[in-house]
């Protein structure tokens, strides 16, 4: 859906839903994902649809992503850090009891 | 000039409730809401049903209106009721984390058995992690009443209202009572939304309560506060158990929605003329911190709002039911200071016991308004 | 500054636009200790995103954005130079009317304390309900193109851009130029800008460059074969993705099948702080949006705080830069730095150069202003994204007898998710104002409370533990827990 202008310098890793995704370090995790083709980042609580980003500045919250464990992190503004695990946030997410 | 028997200020759970079981009996309530219905605690509130760990002097009370939770249907029909959101059984249960607390359950249910309850009991870690699987190893065990539960704040105001309106009451919003006044024709109330006239007047002012009171010569606290709740993002169903601290600051639960409100005791900041409050982040972190030494499951968790209702706080922390001290034909009911939700289906119902029979089958001497002074002190033989 | 710890500033500004950016500049110019916050990982905000890098980088980028673009960087140069300090990856999740600022910054919240605040966070694009706008593959306008300033990633596959507003031009030039595969570009706006610009003459003197500029993006367009429509009444058709977009033309339907669609309808101000803090609010007929009212140093009600550039209401990039430098004149003056006079005196120019500016903007506020065949709501359009309510649902409600957009809020929960409003205030005002046939202006706004970003629970726990004496929390009577509120 998106190409890079530039596709050089993909030096960091990151996995989403256990999927290696090669990224530039710094760049946001949304702009790592839609540039490997990703168009649905995690399904609503309510009605249970796909989404995706959707202002890229940090106003919608349709980028939602569970990153390092933590739940609802903004795709669009979390930075690409290497060996970073992302998951789809899938409804109201995933939660171990424990 | 409006006309009517009966004038309720103040469109809360309590005004609303009080209007419906008025009109129940045959007369013709308007209620008078200087906002909109809902707008105050009654809409903004954790939604907590509570017989758990209660002042004694509000027991029979809150045993009265637990039933009237659980019969809701009969008062306000089979889809009001469901609109409530109301969930009973569940559960409330106060943690214990440390001996002395635990200690602090035994003394309490013992306290209760004297005085002939046996809704509370006292709890393992075991029969704890039962009924909240989430719970953190540090947790003890606590007290528990099973009867308790939740319901929707804001829907539960808004059934109450409809309820009301269908039975005959008249709901006014955006009407504010700056004047009460006693003359042989009844009472004159003005408001800034034109003058009604009513044999009686029923006080559900809630934390502006007090300026009814000061209206007729009659004194009461002024005294009130700004609770405040923090809700997460939406998260799978995990607790069915409203859970709140013993020595430690906490109060939570999991919506209908999944999302999860805790408060417990969190102090706003209060602006009583302005009508709103402010919620305070260096107050909250207490609370954010005991949740999140209890539930593990809540580390990854999301505060997305925060909010904070004003509400009446007496002295006593019991609430005003009860007539005026200082006029005939004036009500007051009011006061709840922080834990009215839960009495919202029986307050109206027993003050239209008051008001048309004369006396209500459920004890109320300790609400009295006359507990207080003329200047509104609490009298030093009502502690 | 790092972790929890807590740190003070005179001046606290949020956001690093042109106007945050230039404020900053002028007021450590001017002495005041000032730091700038910012949750993007460089300065620049919307319009300069990413400057420094793609200024640095081989250059592919520049001759895309433009000339406009790379004025920027002059900006941001200035900035860094200035001794302002600068947190960026910062978001700020409360200003408090006491002047505690909150941060979020590596996963950790901080509270920070200001003497004065100077909000500069801008502008976001107003969301355009339409059915099937949820839909995976539709996007914003600005959001392709931040995809682009900051990540130089652009679409590979053919994209179609619809709606109003300077932006929705700049932009399909911009891919263009990137090559981009363009399908379509459907203008909504209700006239043509050329023949705006005919009937405006007199008072667009003086702006003959931005208007030329505007032309000949869209001859540019033509030139290269994009299909330009003009169209009202946009529908989005797809099950997990968008398939096509529909909408009316000239008396007919037209139906364009795509997989990447593009909406915009201008910038509204961001001003979620604001609201937090009860400043008082103007309804803003002409951009048909909420501004804070500010006085000409655009100080708000709330008494240390200042709002500048678009979060004050939509006046563009140049007049951002000016109206940063009026409030950091004021802050200046209220620090104590200057005089009331040398704030005065050195006010005129740049409130000269608003004064131009202002003459642009009426005319770009009036011929994009959403038209009607865009505002219209379907009862199946999702109006809150969050929590998934519909246009029909609140009609529903509002005809059941609510009358104010909070207690729609609180009963149908729509305004409660993540977004905390921001995409659906305006849109349910709207609704509420036209299906009880009243003003806008008194349908009044969302109430707001901290924090104004979510913020992690583990992070507000955290916080206790960089300050044990956390202020009152109400006691237990008597130490017995049953005698609780
Ligand atoms: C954040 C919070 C959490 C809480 N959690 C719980 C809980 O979990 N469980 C529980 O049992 N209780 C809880 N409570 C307490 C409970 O909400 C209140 O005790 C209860 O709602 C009080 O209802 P009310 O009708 O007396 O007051 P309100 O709902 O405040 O209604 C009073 C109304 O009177 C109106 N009014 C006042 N003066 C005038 C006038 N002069 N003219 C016209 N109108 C006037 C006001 O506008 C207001 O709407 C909580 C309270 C808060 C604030
Ligand atoms: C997506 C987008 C693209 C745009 N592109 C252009 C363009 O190419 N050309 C043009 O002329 N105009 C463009 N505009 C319009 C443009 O925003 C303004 O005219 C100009 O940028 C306004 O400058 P400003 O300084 O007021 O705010 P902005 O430039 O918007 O800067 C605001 C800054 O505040 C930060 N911020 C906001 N909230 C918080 C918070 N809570 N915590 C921390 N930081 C925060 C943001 O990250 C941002 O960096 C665009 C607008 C948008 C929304």
């Amino acid at each position: 859906m998106f190409r890079r202008l530039q596709p050089d310098d993909l030096s960091a890793t990151i996995y989403f839903d256990g999927r290696a995704i090669r990224c530039r370090s710094g760049e946001s995790v949304a702009a790592a994902l839609l540039s490997a083709g990703i168009a649905r980042f995690r399904s609503t609580p309510v009605l249970g649809a796909g989404r995706m980003p959707h202002c890229m500045i940090g106003v919608c919250f349709d980028c939602l992503l569970e990153i390092d464990g933590q739940a609802d992190r903004q795709a669009c503004l979390v930075p690409v850090v290497d060996g970073m695990d992302v998951r789809s946030q899938e409804g109201a997410g995933r939660y171990d009891i424990q | 000039m409006t006309r009517t028997d009966v004038i309720v200020i103040g469109g809360g759970l309590h005004g609303c409730c009080t209007a419906l079981h008025l009109a129940r009996r045959g007369l013709r309530p308007i209620v008078l809401e200087k906002n909109t219905v809902g707008r105050h605690a009654s809409g903004v509130n954790a939604g907590g049903v509570r017989q758990l760990m209660r002042h004694t002097a509000e027991i029979p009370l809150s045993m009265a209106a637990m039933a009237a939770w659980e019969t809701l249907a009969e008062t306000l029909g089979p889809e009001l009721a469901a609109n409530c959101g109301f969930v009973g059984g569940v559960g409330q249960i106060g943690i214990a984390q440390s001996a002395q607390e635990m200690d602090w359950c035994h003394e309490r249910v013992a306290e209760m058995h004297a005085l002939g309850y046996d809704f509370e009991e006292v709890i393992d870690q075991e029969e704890l992690r039962r009924l909240v699987p989430s719970v953190a190893d540090i947790c003890r065990g606590g007290l528990v009443s099973r009867r308790d539960g939740h319901a929707n704040p804001f829907r539960t105001t808004q059934s109450f209202r409809r309820r009301a309106e269908q039975l005959g009451a008249r709901i006014l919003e955006r009407t504010r009572v700056i004047g009460l006044e006693q003359g042989d024709g009844g009472w004159t109330v003005t408001t800034d939304n034109g003058v009604f006239r009513a044999d009686i007047v029923v006080n559900c002012g809630g934390a502006w309560a007090w300026q009814a009171g000061a209206m007729v010569g009659e004194g009461f606290p002024k005294s009130h506060f700004a609770s405040t709740l923090m809700v997460t993002s939406r998260m799978p169903h995990f607790i069915d158990p409203v859970v709140i601290g013993i020595d430690r600051v906490l109060s939570f639960k999991q919506t209908e929605a999944g999302t999860v409100v805790i408060g417990g005791g969190i102090l706003g900041d209060p602006d009583l003329d302005e009508e709103t409050a402010e919620t305070v982040a260096d107050r909250m972190m207490e609370s954010a911190e005991t949740v999140y030494e209890f539930f593990p499951i809540l580390r990854k968790a999301t505060i997305v709002r925060t909010w904070a209702g004003l509400e009446a706080l007496m002295p006593d922390i019991i609430p005003v039911i009860g007539p005026s001290r200082v006029a005939r034909g004036l009500w007051h009911a009011f006061g709840f200071s922080g834990h009215g939700f839960q009495l919202g289906p029986i307050v109206g119902s027993v003050l239209a016991d008051l008001i048309l029979d004369g006396e209500s089958p459920i004890p109320l001497d300790a609400f009295s308004p006359s507990r207080f002074t003329a200047e509104g002190k609490l009298k030093p033989q009502a502690h | 500054m790092t972790g929890t710890e807590r740190e003070n500033c005179e001046l606290a500004i949020i956001g690093g636009g042109p106007a945050g950016l230039a404020a900053a500049t002028l007021a450590a110019r001017l002495g005041v200790e000032t730091v700038l916050f910012d949750e993007q990982p460089a300065p620049g905000g919307q319009v300069y995103r990413n400057i420094e890098a793609n200024s640095r980088e081989t250059g592919l980028l520049t001759p895309i954005l433009g000339a406009d673009y790379a004025r920027g960087l002059d900006l941001v140069r200035a900035f860094r130079a200035s001794g302002a300090g600068f947190e960026p990856m910062s978001a700020v999740w409360q200003v408090a009317a006491n002047g505690k600022v909150g941060i979020s910054r590596d996963e950790r919240a901080c509270l920070v304390r200001a003497r004065r605040v100077i909000l500069a966070t801008g502008a976001m694009e107003r969301p355009v309900p339409v059915p099937g706008w949820t839909l995976p593959g539709v996007i914003g306008v600005g959001a392709i193109q931040t995809l682009m300033k900051a990540s130089g990633i652009i679409p590979d596959r053919p994209v179609v851009l619809a709606g109003s507003g300077p932006l929705l031009y700049l932009v399909a030039f911009q891919l263009a130029k990137a090559g981009a595969p363009l399908q379509a570009v459907v203008d909504t706006s209700g006239g043509s800008l050329a023949s705006a610009a005919r009937q405006a003459l007199p008072i667009l003197a003086g702006f003959a460059g931005d208007l030329l500029k505007g032309l000949s993006w869209i001859a540019a367009l033509k030139a290269r074969g994009i299909a330009l429509y003009r169209g009202g009444y946009l529908s989005i058709e797809g099950v997990s993705r968008v398939e096509a977009v529909s909408f009316r033309s000239g008396g007919r339907r037209i139906r364009i099948a795509t997989a990447l669609l593009a909406l915009h309808e201008g910038v509204i101000p961001n001003n979620q702080i604001t609201t937090s803090l009860r400043c008082q609010h103007a309804w803003d007929r002409t951009q048909l949006a909420w501004r804070p009212e500010t006085d000409a140093f655009g100080a708000t009600t709330s008494p240390l705080v200042a709002v500048a550039g678009d979060g004050a209401g939509i006046a563009g990039a140049r007049a951002a830069v000016h109206r940063g430098r009026l409030a950091a004149l004021d802050a200046a003056f209220r620090l104590g730095r200057i005089s009331r006079n040398e704030r005065d005196d050195r006010a005129r120019a740049d409130r000269q150069a608003l004064l131009r500016e202002a003459r642009f903007r009426s005319f770009l506020d009036r011929i994009y202003r959403p038209s009607e065949a865009m505002r219209r709501l379907d009862d199946e359009t999702i109006v809150c994204r969050c929590e998934e309510v519909t246009a029909g649902e609140l009609r529903q409600l509002i005809g059941e007898g609510f009358s104010d957009v909070n207690q729609l809020k609180s009963f149908s929960r729509c305004g409660m998710g993540q977004c905390q409003g921001r995409m659906c205030a305006g849109t349910i005002g709207r609704l509420l104002a036209d299906e009880t046939k009243a003003d806008i202006a008194d349908m009044g706004q969302y109430r707001l409370r901290i924090p104004v970003k979510p913020l992690p629970l583990a992070e507000l726990a955290a916080l206790g533990n960089a300050d044990r004496n956390s202020g009152p929390v109400l006691e237990v009577a008597d130490g017995d827990p049953s005698q609780r509120i």
